[in-house]
């Protein structure tokens, strides 16, 4: 038995010098194998870089004054924006949320199958998802601020960037509702409970990891946004009093100081924090998946 | 009653299920209704072949901009698809599984990167970089290239990847029992095998390099003219919107409003690409 297994691994593992006297035999497979090598060297490299880059400049401009709650031109304090990104977060989550789980539970328990009215939800979704950020920008300009009177403000920050996320939110909630074993649901109705009960009690909690792998995902997008909400939260450093204030995210507030070009070291250190949420979100989704690889 | 609140949650999900079809339709109708006049105004041709973009004089032409959109965009294919794709073969193929998870999670964090980001790593690095090292001031059509070469690596390394990995074992197989090399059989076998799915992700590549704005906007030096060289700066589409719409207004902001809509056209036009590709590859064909 294992004389056998050693035998297999024998049979299995290449020597070195076998395979450098393959090369030497096929050099174009040695070609080959140098690009693979060096195209991800290179990809590696570049990140590396990039975010060791930013890392070294950005870390030591992390000072205190930079987390203070008012934001004046001696002190370009990136609190009001982070603020800002937390509010525009939830609000976006809070309406894309509902919505896309709510389609998503359409499309999956609901509708019938070859049904033409699903296909045309799901074309309009692929749409929308391709849509670039600058043209949503544009639309959520011309519709919540201008058509609807919202002016500047979080709330037409907010709608814009649900639009944006819902496709996102909508697709990775179907496929987590597509996951969940038929025989749950089979279950359920044998027990005598209705298609509702069914939805909410059995199928929807069972999906949960997925949808909020989801839901860290759109977090994502909403954070890193930038030409989406410069037309319509617009550019103002401050805390609004309101819903109907206009604000900056992070992501705006960094765009901002980068242009104007006086307050790089402040540029670095929000492009830092910025980095760390993106840490953050990847680190929680890859544990959610784990979570879900696991059942 | 209980039926009724059956029904009535029915159409709750019913109505919230439309929603993308309203959105889309709203964008639709919102772009189209306040761009389509704007170009019936300058002419269809004059708009979209015009050759010179001066908003002070009236004149509206977004051919360099298209042009600008079109050649950054290629740059970028032309850089980010080979490494991303010899990339993604590494992940799949040769990659030891020790590292395997690491690099997965780089890969991940280059897609999580915000695009404000990018571009600024690419006017404090690659602008001053370009500058030094080869003509004119920096911001360029190679510069934004490079970058957004950069931005799309993660989507044609993730779809390459799964596209890569989804090739029956049978094929590698084969060909190595006929005698071919690892590298011979991937390069020869698998890769052709996987050929569609690695052109939707290209193509969802270009759609991503189109559309990116701010981090072209921070690198490419932005001049409303035809392009010179590849060293010269470019105005994009996306990069036209962004910049004018703070203080347009009139005609010129409804012209902004058109190039979304020409733009707009364009990711369509990719989209529908994309899904019928996607369409071939569940089918099974190639």
């Amino acid at each position: 038995m294992e004389e056998a297994r050693r035998e297999i691994n024998a049979i299995n593992t290449v020597k070195v010098r076998d395979k450098v006297k393959a090369y030497f035999r096929n050099p174009v497979s040695f070609i080959l194998f140098l690009l693979v090598m060096a195209a991800a060297i290179l990809t590696f490299v570049v990140l590396m870089f990039l975010v060791g880059y930013i890392l070294t400049k950005g870390i030591p401009h992390l000072t205190p004054s930079l987390f203070e709650f008012k934001y004046t031109t001696e002190n370009v304090s990136l609190m009001p924006a982070l603020i800002n990104t937390i509010v525009m977060t939830i609000f976006s989550l809070l309406i894309a949320a509902p919505l896309g789980i709510f389609s998503a539970i359409f499309l999956v328990e609901y509708a019938k199958r070859g049904n033409k009215f699903v296909s045309l939800i799901r074309i309009t979704a692929e749409t929308l998802a391709g849509i670039p950020s600058i043209v949503y920008g544009l639309f959520g300009m011309l519709f919540f601020v201008t058509a609807l009177h919202w002016g500047y403000s979080i709330l037409a920050g907010a709608f814009t960037l649900a639009i944006m996320i819902l496709p996102l939110i909508m697709r990775t909630t179907e496929e987590a509702l597509k996951a969940v074993p038929d025989s749950f649901r089979e279950g359920s109705f044998g027990l005598g409970a209705g298609k509702l009960r069914t939805v909410f009690v059995i199928v929807l909690p069972t999906a949960v990891p997925g949808i909020l792998a989801g839901v860290i995902l759109g977090i994502g997008r909403i954070v890193g946004e930038t030409a989406a909400l410069i037309y319509t939260a617009g550019t103002v450093a401050d805390i609004p009093q309101n819903l109907m204030g206009s604000g900056r995210t992070l992501a705006v507030h960094m765009y901002a100081l980068s242009s104007e070009g006086l307050y790089m070291n402040q540029a670095y250190a929000t492009a830092v924090i910025l980095l760390i949420i993106v840490v953050v979100i990847n680190t929680l989704s890859g544990f959610i998946a784990k979570k879900i690889a696991a059942r | 009653m209980n039926t009724f609140k059956e029904l009535f949650m029915k159409c709750v999900f019913l109505a919230a299920a439309c929603t993308s079809v309203l959105a889309v339709a709203l964008i639709c109708i919102f772009l189209f209704a306040n761009g389509i006049p704007a170009i019936k105004e300058i002419g269809i041709f004059d708009f979209i072949l015009g050759r010179t973009w001066r908003p002070s004089n009236d004149v509206y032409g977004i051919f360099p901009m298209i042009l600008g959109s079109i050649y950054v965009t290629a740059g970028a294919i032309l850089l980010g698809v080979p490494i991303g794709l010899l990339t993604a073969v590494f992940m799949a193929r040769f990659c030891p599984k020790l590292i395997y998870k690491p690099l997965k999670a780089a890969t991940e964090l280059l897609a999580g990167i915000p695009s404000i980001v990018y571009g600024f790593f690419g006017l404090v690095v690659l602008v001053p970089f370009v500058r030094e090292n080869f003509d004119g001031n920096g911001s360029s059509i190679f510069t934004a290239s490079v970058l957004l070469g950069i931005m799309i690596l993660p989507t044609i390394i993730g779809v390459s990847e799964s596209a890569i990995r989804t090739v029956p074992e049978q094929y590698y197989e084969g060909a190595l029992a006929l005698g071919a090399t690892h590298e011979r059989s991937i390069f020869w076998v698998v890769l052709p095998a996987a050929k569609s799915g690695v052109i939707a992700g290209v193509v969802l590549g270009i759609g991503r390099a189109i559309g990116e704005t701010m981090a072209v906007m921070m690198v490419a030096g932005n001049q409303a003219r035809m392009p010179a060289g590849l060293f010269k700066g470019v105005r994009t589409m996306t990069t036209n919107i962004v910049m004018e719409m703070g203080y347009a207004a009139g005609l010129h902001r409804e012209a902004l409003i058109a190039t979304a809509v020409v733009l707009f056209v364009f990711i369509l036009i990719i989209n529908l690409s994309v899904s019928i590709l996607n369409r071939r590859n569940l089918n099974g064909g190639s």
